[in-house]
């Protein structure tokens, strides 16, 4: 018997190997900051204190936290059913689009709380109709879903830019983005919420939209391990050809999956778009779609995984912010960097040292 | 400007946009048809004009720069090839993965270096890969439509353009025609039958994958050191993208890709000249519908409306020796 597949215990699958894969990134990013003449040690202070240190840096590291939790979400269930899902970046861009014109449409005349479950609809809506046709071109046409999604990554951003430039631009300003929406269109700040942990928000974004995201990972977790229909998602993530035994269909579930996964992905939207900026602004998502991979892939697809790696990357998010200004040696692309390797060694490398610990483990346990 | 200029200056600059198309695409055609998928042709292809670009300005030397980027694209290509080649692992993950690390550390690097906020320093023109006037340009100059042709569109390009047509050819008869392009389509068909032959699956996927890093080495090279004159942060800008589309577009075949190429350069080239002229009876034509049709045709071809694109049938799945 291969290494590969002796069983470990749940401690070992799901909190060492990503633990020690995590670590594995950390030291090398360690050393490209060793490399360019920094303290490796000194930036993972600053870093840590940027984004964990006062109530405004907490704010901004959960504002980032909840566009990865939206992202990691949509990837998951996608992963969920086997399928490989890369266009939550586009999706998420489109998704902002449904968000914006509720908001515009709403604003004038009722409060936010009665705009909000319209623009989570609108977002989700949109979100789900970018991620339809390379669904239904897996499903029917057999064509791959990561090429499709890719693709439609780059059709997104080519008719956002092109709405926002030619459409929805207010006239007789330069900026590409949308009126600024008034407050019946805004998704409040938390302040309250850090207030209860006697910290203060300051300027930070952190918004509504994160008890969204929260609401979600409870959602998704329901719909995966509680109902039929994530029975039915699961069994065809993990055998094909036992799914259609079991007279599962194919068509309909891979439909249904990548809806709910643009639906989740659209959602991001709601954060930058209504809680942040109050506007719809070109390229909004800066790569929280990609960075929905590496969150899903530490999480191990599960919601409650996913919401402590949404916080690592809120965490490197804003402390990388924070770090640049410290040691202006090290740009914000350090973060890129780190989170490349992320998932680098928990994804592509996630069995590395499988046959180290098994080996170890097996030793340990014949004692 | 008469239509015979115009079309001769959409000739000259369809080809220079082609150009790093081709080299990528044919690498990502030698991975892909041995079973490796490779969404990392974009981060390769950064990677390497970075190296490329920083050499040859540290040096003074294209060639240097040329070597430097293959160098740094080849250990791109190992890391690639070492995860889903012996680790066995998701070969999409990986190739995502390489592109963030190399869209960061290229910026990262070359501030740290260079504290241009990303850039490296201009490069004289020694340093780069500059035009060659072919033989004879003065003297077929007047001559009517094939003069000009010849002279600015055939002629005045740099050295690396004609190696990429050149590499086209090549591509053919090393897959077709040589007894470890048979292996290597075969390895990606069924690695079960090859590894039953006693050909080494891993060894061969190996040497597909150094092929492609290879080959992105000279893109971003181009890129860095022969179409400009320094690197800019992001300045692969999607074409890795393209180049995988223009890959599936040409059902992975080297002619077809060259084709292929040359198609999405001029798409390139038109929404350049387009952009803010108008057409008679359509109007003003926005520059996004070119950007985004490359990927809109290839999504068409992909579900089987113009002819089947099948990917090689092992691509993407690690071969498992034991099963």
């Amino acid at each position: 018997m291969s290494t590969a597949s002796v069983p470990l215990p749940n401690w070992i699958n799901y909190a060492l190997l990503p633990l020690i894969n995590l670590i594995l990134a950390f030291l090398v990013s360690g050393l490209v900051v060793w490399i360019i003449g920094e303290n490796p040690y000194e930036a993972l202070k600053l870093m840590l204190q940027g984004a964990l240190g006062r109530g405004e840096g907490i704010g901004f590291t959960l504002y980032y936290a909840t566009n990865f939790i939206f992202t990691g979400l949509s990837v998951a269930v996608a992963f969920h059913a086997g399928l490989f899902n890369i266009g939550s970046e586009g999706q998420a861009y489109v998704g902002g689009l449904g968000a914006a014109l509720v908001a515009l449409a709403f604003d004038h005349y009722v409060p936010w709380y009665v705009t909000m479950p319209f623009a989570v609809l609108g977002a989700a809506a949109f979100g789900a109709a970018w991620a339809l046709i390379p669904a239904w071109l897996q499903a029917k046409r057999g064509s791959h879903i990561v090429i499709t999604t890719i693709m439609f990554n780059f059709i997104g951003a080519a008719l956002m830019v092109y709405l926002l430039v030619n459409v929805l631009i207010v006239p007789g300003k330069m900026a590409p983005e949308t009126r600024t929406f008034l407050p019946g269109g805004q998704l409040p700040k938390l302040d309250w919420l850090m207030a209860l942990f006697g910290l203060k928000l300051g300027p930070a974004p952190f918004n509504v939209s994160f008890l969204i995201a929260l609401f979600m990972c409870v959602a998704v977790w329901v719909l995966i391990w509680r109902t039929k229909l994530g029975y039915e998602m699961r069994t065809l993530g993990l055998s094909r050809p036992g799914a259609a035994y079991a007279g599962i269909p194919y068509v309909k579930i891979v439909m249904i999956t990548m809806l709910i996964s643009g639906g989740l992905a659209g959602m991001m939207a709601l954060n930058p778009v209504l809680g942040a900026s109050a506007r719809l602004q070109v390229e909004f998502v800066g790569g929280a779609g990609f960075v929905g991979i590496a969150v899903s892939l530490m999480g191990r697809s599960h919601p409650l995984g996913i919401v402590l790696a949404a916080i690592l990357f809120g965490v490197l998010y804003q402390g990388g912010a924070e770090l640049s200004f410290d040691m202006p040696n090290i740009t914000r692309d350090m973060i890129v960097v780190i989170q490349g390797l992320v998932i680098l060694f928990a994804g592509a490398l996630e069995y590395m040292f499988r046959p180290a610990i098994v080996r170890i483990y097996q030793q340990f346990v014949r004692g | 400007m008469d239509f015979f200029d115009i079309l001769i200056s959409i000739m000259g600059s369809t080809i220079r946009l082609s150009i790093p198309l081709i080299f990528t695409a044919l690498a990502g055609l030698f991975s892909e048809r041995a079973g490796i998928f490779d969404i990392g042709l974009e981060g390769k292809m950064l990677a390497a004009a970075f190296a490329a670009a920083s050499a040859a300005y540290v040096t003074g030397s294209p060639w240097i720069g040329l070597a430097s980027g293959i160098g740094v694209s080849l250990a791109f290509s190992m890391v690639h090839g070492f995860a889903s080649i012996t680790n066995r692992g998701n070969q999409i993950v990986s190739g995502v993965a390489i592109n963030f690390v190399a869209a960061g550390l290229t910026v990262v690097l070359g501030q740290a270096w260079f504290g241009q906020g990303g850039r490296t320093p201009q490069l004289a023109g020694a340093a780069r890969f500059t035009p060659i006037t072919l033989p004879g340009v003065e003297a077929v100059r007047d001559v009517p439509v094939l003069g000009p042709l010849y002279a600015n569109v055939i002629s005045g390009n740099n050295l690396l353009t004609y190696l990429a047509f050149l590499a086209v050819p090549l591509s053919w008869w090393v897959l077709y025609r040589t007894r470890f392009g048979l292996r290597l389509r075969a390895v990606g068909e069924n690695p079960g039958a090859v590894d039953t032959a006693g050909i080494s699956v891993t060894w061969l996927r190996y040497r597909a994958v150094l092929v492609a890093g290879f080959l992105c080495g000279f893109s971003g090279t181009y890129l860095a050191i022969a179409q400009s004159a320094a690197f800019i942060k992001d300045m692969s800008a999607g074409k890795g993208y393209i180049a995988l589309a223009a890959l599936i577009f040409a059902k992975w075949k080297p002619v077809p890709v060259l084709l292929a190429c040359l198609l999405f350069g001029f798409l390139d080239a038109l929404a350049n000249f387009m952009q803010g002229k108008s057409v008679p009876l359509i109007g003003e034509v926005p520059v996004q519908i070119f950007q985004a049709l490359p990927y809109i045709l290839t999504c068409i071809l992909l579900a089987g409306f113009i002819g089947a694109a099948n990917p090689p049938k092992a691509g993407g799945v690690p071969y498992v020796k034991e099963r």
